[in-house]
């Protein structure tokens, strides 16, 4: 019996193919701009990392309390319950160093990438952000694993309400 | 959690067919599609007037840079003046739009359905990774300049991690997938490759190297579902399709465990009480994982209950997941290998699970009779988990 599958078609090019003119193509761009109304909890979150504070929400029914803050607990399905100002401490949960942008281009200095659990929060609930005074070597032998780390915040005046608003985390015990 | 789930017809895969997966190909995406569902079309000994529907996957929107890309599509799907669906789960739509064909069937509304998918990340410049910017949350992740392949390391090293992996023991899955290509008409990266090609590749993303990646591809595959009582007028080997399963985990992906996929646990779970299976490592005789990434067939594999927690790269180390194991994974030579046109690698998935149980595989045949068989993908934010399991 014949393997399949049997002769799959397409025609391969590179893309010196489409510079040289052998393979006609077209241009275009996309544009598109956004304004995104914050809704009810994630500009507090914003509104109070600009004031130097993580909040969360807590659950009342399975005691959770998330960061960043939402509407719904998806465990129970109902209103979460009240605000709850979370440290802004936490454990490195996983951390790597990357050496590409979004773009997938190199960057000149490698960044250190992390998920932190924050103190407050509940077990298990980190958030994205950069790694500060570590090294590659740290992350690569997974030593920053579990160790304590402080947010290191933007001064208040150049404070916008962003994530960015904290420059970095970094280790507040020994790497 | 008891599934209440009723079908009034069993399903059989009858068809199926692939274009070449290549990081650039010509074709625009409809006629891509086009190749494929002629192929399996034809392998099924049909053609379009015998299709009630068509099932039309594809992945992250915007690859083709049309907002409606089922309907510009539909064409090449063969699709007019026919119920026509896109069904879309990122990652997991490949396996996803067999689910959606599997119950037009099933449910008894159609007889055969044509189920096609494409992907031509090609067109998106300077390089198709960027589009997977705009996947992320705008107000929490994408101002810290988020790339994809940060979750995936931050994933895989946090597994590394809970259960002492070495990178030499994820990179043999690599070299597996890439090595079993070579028998794949269609593959796009066979290679032979050691151990110390993967390790000394270009480093993305710690633990992330460039051989730890499927490339990027433009593809489409295609499939044909009937019912059991066209079945038999189509074929003495009809392939069933006797559990599906799919589930999604929360948005949230910082807030979930790393170490371990939640989301295809209980997709497993689904498709394998509909299929009747208790004991999975016992009962699936072998399994298209989704590999995307090498730690992904690992961790996949814990997943659905193939390998216990941390066990999946011993499997690897002793040879059980190879093509002649007790257990193969990836026989096809999966995205590491063959190549990943996002939705049309699910498709893939299937049909090499179709056609290994029909015992047309050629050179990627596994060496042990197979009766059941297993595919699924994942996607979306890391966080869907789509199966499906085939017996013949
Ligand atoms: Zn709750």
């Amino acid at each position: 019996m014949d393997t399949r599958p049997k002769n799959p078609e397409g025609t391969p090019y590179r893309m010196e193919d489409l510079r040289s003119g052998a393979i006609p193509y077209t241009e275009d761009s996309l544009e598109a701009w956004y304004r995104w109304s914050l809704g009810k909890y994630l500009g507090k979150y914003l509104e109070g990392l600009r004031e130097g504070k993580i909040y969360g929400r807590r659950c009342n029914n399975c005691e959770r309390i998330y960061v960043p803050p939402r509407e719904v607990c998806h465990h129970c399905f109902r209103t979460t319950d009240e605000w709850v100002e979370v440290g802004d401490t936490g454990r490195v949960n996983t951390a790597v160093v990357s050496y590409i942008s979004a773009d997938r281009g190199r960057v000149e200095e490698p960044i250190i990438i992390a998920v932190i659990e924050l103190e407050g929060a509940s077990p298990g609930i980190g958030i994205l952000h950069r790694l500060g005074n570590v090294s590659p070597e740290d992350v690569k032998s997974m030593k920053i694993f579990g160790k304590r780390v402080r947010a290191v915040w933007k001064p208040p005046e150049e404070r916008t309400g962003s994530v960015n608003d904290i420059l970095y985390f970094e280790p507040i015990e020994e790497v | 959690m008891k599934m209440n789930i009723y079908r009034k017809n069993r399903v059989a895969c009858v068809g199926a067919g692939l274009t070449l997966f290549r990081r650039r190909l010509m074709e625009t995406s409809d006629e891509l599609m086009w190749l494929a569902a002629r192929q399996a079309l034809d392998e099924a000994g049909l053609t379009i007037e015998d299709i009630d529907c068509i099932i039309f996957g594809t992945a992250p929107d915007n690859f083709d840079g049309i907002h409606m890309q089922s309907e510009a599509l539909a064409d090449g799907a063969g699709a007019v003046n026919k119920p026509y669906t896109r069904v879309y789960v990122g990652g997991g739509t490949g396996v996803f739009s067999v689910i959606a064909g599997w119950w037009h069937v099933a449910s008894g509304l159609c007889d055969r359905v044509l189920v096609i998918a494409e992907e031509k990340m090609s067109h998106v410049q300077p390089h198709p990774q960027y589009l997977f910017h705009h996947i992320f949350d705008p107000v929490t992740e994408k101002p810290l300049g988020v790339n994809l392949i940060w979750i995936f390391a931050l994933e895989m090293h946090r597994y590394m991690y809970k259960y002492g992996i070495k990178k030499e023991d994820i990179a043999l899955v690599s070299v597996k997938n890439k090595r079993n290509a070579l028998d794949h008409p269609s593959a796009q990266v066979a290679a032979k490759i050691t151990v110390e090609d993967v390790l000394n590749s270009e480093v993305l993303v710690w633990p992330v190297q460039r051989l730890d990646i499927s490339p990027v591809s433009d593809g489409a595959g295609a499939l044909v579902l009937v019912s059991e009582s066209e079945a038999k007028k189509l074929t003495d080997e009809p392939i069933w399709i006797d559990g599906v399963g799919w589930s999604l985990d929360t948005m949230y992906w910082t807030n979930r465990d790393l170490a371990f996929p939640v989301y295809l646990y209980y997709a497993g779970k689904m498709a394998y009480e509909m299929a009747g299976i208790e004991n999975p490592r016992k009962e699936i005789d072998f399994a298209e994982v989704y590999d995307p990434f090498d730690y992904k067939e690992l961790h996949h594999m814990e997943g659905l209950q193939l390998a216990r927690k941390g066990e999946a790269p011993i499997l690897t180390r002793e040879g059980v997941t190879e093509r002649d194991g007790d257990l193969p994974i990836n026989p096809s030579g999966g995205l590491l290998g063959v190549g990943n046109p996002i939705a049309a690698a699910g498709i893939m998935k299937v049909a090499e699970v179709y056609w290994q149980l029909r015992g047309m595989a050629g050179k990627r045949q596994v060496k042990k009779d197979v009766v059941t068989g297993l595919a699924q993908a994942w996607g979306d934010l890391m966080q869907v988990g789509t199966v499906v399991v085939m017996r013949r």
